[in-house]
C-alpha cells in the first residue's frame, strides 16, 4: 500500500491533483501505518479507525468538495488539549476521562473547513506539564529515532508522529517549549507563533499568558502552510489580535542576504552538548555563506527565565485547573461531602506532576507569598522581555539551540523534577516575551544518531522572517536527512 | 525559608487536592529544591519596574451586549458525572 503519510503535505497535494487520490485510500493508508509502528511509538492518546473512515467518506461524498483547499485530504493529528466535537479529548489525564467536547476550537473549524483529514488526538504530557510525554496517563510515548528515549514534550505525540510517518501534519501546544522541544528531538519542524496570532479557543488552558498554539510539520514549506490556515483573529478568544495575515507561503524564498542574525552569549554556555554545538556551529556557517551577517548580542536575564516560567506557569495553571472538580466534566470520585469529593476526585484524577504544579502554583500565590514570589517574577518577566526588545534593535533574528542535548533516556530525568524544568532553558525566554519562535533539523549526534534542531527566535508577528531563514537553511543544509528506521 | 509537610498540607487544602502522608514528605523536598533554585530572583534588583501581566500589551477587550450562540443546557450537561434534570448534581452542601 501507498505510504502517503511519508510524504510532506506539499507533496501529497500535488498527488492528489494530479492522481486524483481518494481520502478514503488516505485515511487506509494512515491506518496500515498505525497498524505497523504505532505499538512501538505510542503516539497517539485516541486514535478510532471508524470515526476516521467516516469522515474520509464524507469528504469523498461531498459533492461540492474540498478540491481547492488548502488542506485538501491531507491528515492532520491534533493534540489532545485541543478540543475536537464529540471527540475524546482528555489532555492524557485520568480527570477528564471519557470528556467530549461539545464545541470545536477555533483551530479545528478551521482545518475542517480548509479540507483537512483529521486523524486523532496526540499523546502529550498530562495538561502539557513536562518536557518528555512521560506524564501521559496513556503512558510514554518512544523517540522513533531511539524507542528507549523521550521524543520530548509536551507535544511529544504530536512530533513523533510526523517524525515516524504516522500522520502528515501535527497541531501542538508551546507553553515554555512544548512544541519546539520535541520537534527538535525528533527531527522535524516546529513553530511557536507570536502570542495572539493563533486563537486559542477551545485550547485546554495550562498557562494563558503564555500558551500559543503552532504547526508541526516535516518541512519549513508545511509549516507555512499550515500556519497560514490556523492564524488569525478570532473574537472568541480575547487575546487574539485583530491584524492581517499574510500568506506565509510567500515567504518560502531563499534569501538571507544582509540579514542580521544575533548569537546570544547566555545560549553558548559550558553544559552544552558537544554535538549540539558543533551541529548548531555548522548551521550557522552555512547561513554565513549564503550572506547573513552573525552578531554577539547579549540576553542578560537568561538565568532567570526558568525561575520567572514555572512560577508564573504553575501559578496560572493553578487557577486555570480548579474547574477540574468532577461536577461539570471527567471522572468524579463520590464521596459524602462536597469538600471530600472535590479532594479525592483531584487526587485520583491528577498525576504527581500536575499535582506538584498545582501546589507550587498555589503556595507561590497565596497570602504572604505573592510579591515574594508571583509579583516578583512578573516584574523579571519584564526584564526578560526588556533583552529582547533591546537586541531586535541590533539583529532582526536570534538564532540558538532549541534544546541543550539531543533525546535522553526514559526515565532519566522523570523522579527530579528541577532537572527536567532545565531541560526548556532555551525555548522558555520567547514564551515569556510573546515572540514567534521555531525548530528546524540541523544534523544528528555522532553517537546514536539522536535528531539535533537550531531555534531561530524574532520579533512580534514577524513570523515571515523565520519563515524565510528556516526556509533558506533547509534548502541548503549539508546534511543528510535519514528517516528513523521502524 | 523551607516549606515543611504541615505547609504543604495547607497549601494541598487550599487546592482542594488529596495527598498520601508520603507524598506530603516527597512534594515539601522537591517543592524545596525548586523554590531554591528560583530564590536567585531575589539577587536582581526590580524596583521600579513595571510588573508584565500580558505578552502582547492590550487594553480590555469588549462585545457588543448581544446574545450570541452558546450552548444548550444538555449540551452543557452531557459530560457531567451526575446531573438531574437541568442541573449539575453534587453532595449535599446545606444541612
Amino acid at each position: 500500500m501507498q505510504e502517503y503519510c511519508k510524504l510532506s503535505a506539499n507533496q501529497l497535494k500535488e498527488d492528489i491533483a494530479s492522481k486524483n487520490i481518494k481520502a478514503a485510500d488516505i485515511a487506509s493508508s494512515l491506518i496500515s501505518r498505525y497498524d505497523k509502528v504505532e505499538p512501538k511509538i505510542n503516539g497517539f492518546a485516541h486514535f478510532d479507525k471508524e470515526i476516521l473512515l467516516g469522515r474520509a467518506d464524507t469528504i469523498d461524498k461531498d459533492p461540492k468538495g474540498p478540491k481547492n483547499s488548502p488542506l485538501n485530504k491531507v491528515p492532520v493529528v491534533i493534540k489532545d488539549n485541543i478540543c475536537v466535537e464529540n471527540e475524546l479529548t482528555t489532555c492524557a489525564s485520568k480527570i477528564l476521562d471519557g470528556f467530549r467536547p461539545p464545541y470545536d476550537a477555533t483551530v479545528v473549524a478551521k482545518l475542517k473547513s480548509s479540507g483537512a483529514l483529521l486523524a486523532g488526538k496526540a499523546n502529550m504530557d498530562e495538561f502539557a506539564f513536562g518536557s518528555s510525554c512521560e506524564t501521559s496517563c496513556y503512558g510514554p510515548t518512544k523517540n522513533p529515532y531511539d524507542l528507549n528515549r523521550i521524543p520530548g514534550g509536551s507535544s511529544g505525540g504530536s512530533a513523533a508522529l510526523v517524525a515516524a510517518d504516522e500522520t502528515v501534519l501535527a497541531l501542538g501546544s508551546d507553553t515554555g517549549g512544548s512544541i519546539r522541544q520535541p520537534a527538535a528531538l525528533c527531527g522535524v519542524v516546529g513553530m511557536k507563533p507570536t502570542y495572539g496570532r493563533v486563537s486559542r479557543y477551545g485550547l485546554i488552558a495550562f498557562g494563558s499568558s503564555l500558551d500559543q498554539i503552532g504547526p508541526i510539520t516535516k518541512d519549513v514549506t508545511d509549516s507555512a502552510i499550515l500556519l497560514s490556515v490556523i492564524s488569525g483573529y478570532d473574537p472568541m478568544d480575547s487575546t487574539s489580535v485583530d491584524i492581517s495575515v499574510p500568506d506565509y507561503t510567500k515567504s518560502l524564498a531563499e534569501d538571507v542576504k544582509g540579514l542580521k542574525i544575533g548569537l546570544p552569549r547566555e545560549y553558548f554556555i559550558e553544559g552544552l552538548d558537544k554535538d549540539v554545538k558543533e551541529r548548531v556551529s555548522a548551521a550557522i556557517s552555512v547561513l554565513k555563506e549564503l550572506g547573513a551577517e552573525f552578531i554577539e548580542i547579549s540576553l542578560p536575564h537568561t538565568e532567570y527565565a526558568v525561575s520567572v516560567y514555572y512560577i508564573v506557569g504553575c501559578s496560572e495553571a493553578s487557577s486555570n485547573l480548579a474547574r477540574f472538580d468532577g461536577v461539570q466534566y471527567g471522572s468524579r470520585e463520590n464521596r459524602d461531602s462536597l469538600m471530600d469529593m472535590y479532594k479525592a476526585t483531584r487526587k485520583r484524577g491528577f498525576g504527581p506532576e500536575a499535582r506538584r504544579r498545582i501546589i507550587l502554583g498555589t503556595y507561590s500565590l497565596s497570602s504572604g507569598y505573592y510579591d515574594a514570589y508571583y509579583l516578583k517574577a512578573q516584574k523579571v518577566r519584564m526584564l526578560i522581555k526588556n533583552d529582547f526588545d533591546e537586541a531586535f534593535k541590533r539583529c532582526g533574528l536570534i538564532l540558538t539551540p532549541t534544546s541543550p542535548t539531543p533525546a535522553f533516556k526514559i526515565g532519566e530525568k522523570i523522579k527530579d523534577p528541577l532537572s527536567m524544568y532545565l531541560s526548556d532553558i532555551f525555548t522558555i525566554p520567547a514564551n515569556l516575551a510573546g515572540i514567534p519562535a521555531i525548530s528546524i533539523p540541523c544534523g544528528y549526534s555522532k553517537e546514536g544518531g539522536l535528531p539535533i534542531g537550531l531555534q531561530l527566535m524574532a520579533k512580534h508577528f514577524d513570523e515571515e522572517t523565520l519563515i524565510r531563514t528556516a526556509y533558506t537553511y533547509e534548502q541548503n543544509a549539508n546534511w543528510k536527512k535519514v528517516r528513523p528506521n521502524l | 525559608m523551607d516549606i515543611k509537610k504541615d505547609t504543604i498540607r495547607y497549601v494541598a487544602d487550599l487546592a482542594r487536592i488529596g495527598l498520601d502522608s508520603g507524598e506530603e514528605e516527597l512534594f515539601a523536598k522537591q517543592l524545596n529544591d525548586i523554590l531554591h533554585y528560583m530564590d536567585k530572583l531575589n539577587k536582581l534588583d526590580t524596583k521600579g519596574v513595571e510588573p508584565m501581566s500580558h505578552a502582547a500589551s492590550m487594553g480590555n477587550v469588549f462585545r457588543k451586549d448581544k446574545i450570541e450562540r452558546s450552548l444548550s443546557s444538555e449540551q452543557a450537561l452531557k459530560n457531567s458525572p451526575d446531573k438531574k434534570d437541568s442541573f449539575f448534581k453534587v453532595p449535599r452542601i446545606i444541612e
